[in-house]
């Protein structure tokens, strides 16, 4: 849910990273937050556990620029990628306005993947989203890694309905701005028809 | 969408602010702020510079969610009120008519039972507001973007 502020001249939008566990969501919103000018983002908050797992969220907001003279602010969210935390992933989700998918693309992690898309899904309808009419692109991350599954594979898997899909090596930023850039332009198309 | 758009007009801003702004004095508070339900800053008022509101928001934002979330597993419909209590500073947080959050900063200058008297109060105020403000929302129908064409998005993008 967007909030389109008339007096400041600014409209906020809410994006989450979704996938399984050690997938890479916060590695995908580090690099943003490294490669950002301090001027155009705020402190990215990170609720994690001793080991660096996510424990609730990591947050980052970021300032895009202008849209005829509206301020475009984007907040992302991760969510934890643990089986456990299901009950912290549906709150995150709520009031979403894209979704980002980062699949893991090594052979073994297929599996999970395949479930926490299914778990996206099941929290999504839940508030009464459906993945299939909201803005939503998918991240195959890991790309350098060893034994990785091939992306007409993954597609197969993970994407039949050809949502916008990107190849990634989070740490090194391959593929993060292109998928940013993706579920943005996704996000304000969207809200031009809502309000057309 | 399962949830209404959030939209802030002038008019209503003003009397949202006015509220803040009395409340820090009345309650004698450091900082007063209200932000949605999904983390986004609405107002802020008093000694708020040196505080990253926009953090502090989705902290807050992500806190009454998972309080609400422990509501809804013991069956209870909401728990509207919060209560920090730190060395210095305090914070109180009270859900406003489940569609805002109110968050009152305050330190030794002041009690827990006087904010509350007055948050109590002021949250009567500004549930009415954001009740209007719901039914503008709906009414409109229409957001400064739709007007905008595919090539100004594409704009926001070329570095």
């Amino acid at each position: 849910m967007s909030f389109i502020n008339y007096l400041s001249r600014e409209i906020n939008c809410k994006l989450v990273y979704y996938g399984p566990g050690l997938c890479g969501k916060t590695a995908n919103l580090q690099y943003i937050y490294n490669k950002t000018n301090p001027g155009a983002r705020g402190k990215m908050i990170s609720l994690a556990t001793e080991t660096e797992r996510t424990l609730f969220f990591d947050f980052l907001p970021l300032a895009l620029g202008e849209i005829r003279g509206f301020k475009t602010r984007f907040h992302l969210y991760t969510v934890p990628g643990q089986v456990f935390y299901d009950a912290s992933r549906k709150l995150i989700l709520k009031g979403v306005d894209g979704v980002v998918f980062v699949a893991d693309s090594q052979i073994a992690r297929m599996e999970a993947n395949m479930e926490s898309l299914e778990n996206l899904r099941t929290n999504l309808a839940e508030q009464g989203y459906s993945l299939d009419s909201m803005p939503f692109v998918i991240q195959y991350n890991k790309r350098d890694m060893p034994g990785v599954a091939p992306v007409e594979e993954l597609r197969q898997m993970l994407n039949p309905n050809n949502a916008p899909e990107f190849e990634a090596v989070a740490p090194t930023g391959v593929g993060v701005f292109d998928t940013l850039k993706a579920v943005a332009k996704l996000v304000l198309t969207e809200l031009k028809k809502a309000g057309g | 969408m399962a949830e209404p758009q959030m939209v802030m007009y002038a008019e209503e801003f003003h009397q949202i602010q006015g509220i803040v702004d009395s409340l820090v004095k009345s309650s004698n508070a450091s900082v007063v702020f209200i932000i949605d339900k999904n983390g986004q800053l609405i107002a802020a008022s008093g000694d708020s510079e040196h505080i990253d509101t926009t953090s502090l928001a989705s902290l807050t934002a992500g806190n009454i969610a998972a309080t609400g979330g422990m509501a809804k597993l013991l069956r209870e419909r909401e728990f509207t009120t919060q209560f920090h209590e730190g060395e210095k500073a305090n914070i109180h947080i009270q859900l406003v008519d489940n569609r805002v959050i109110l968050v009152v900063i305050f330190d030794k200058k002041t009690s827990l039972g006087l904010v509350r008297l007055r948050v109590k109060k002021s949250s009567e105020s500004l549930g009415e507001i954001f009740q209007v403000l719901a039914t503008k929302a709906q009414g409109s129908g229409q957001t400064p973007f739709a007007e905008i064409t595919d090539d100004d998005i594409d704009n926001l993008f070329n570095d």
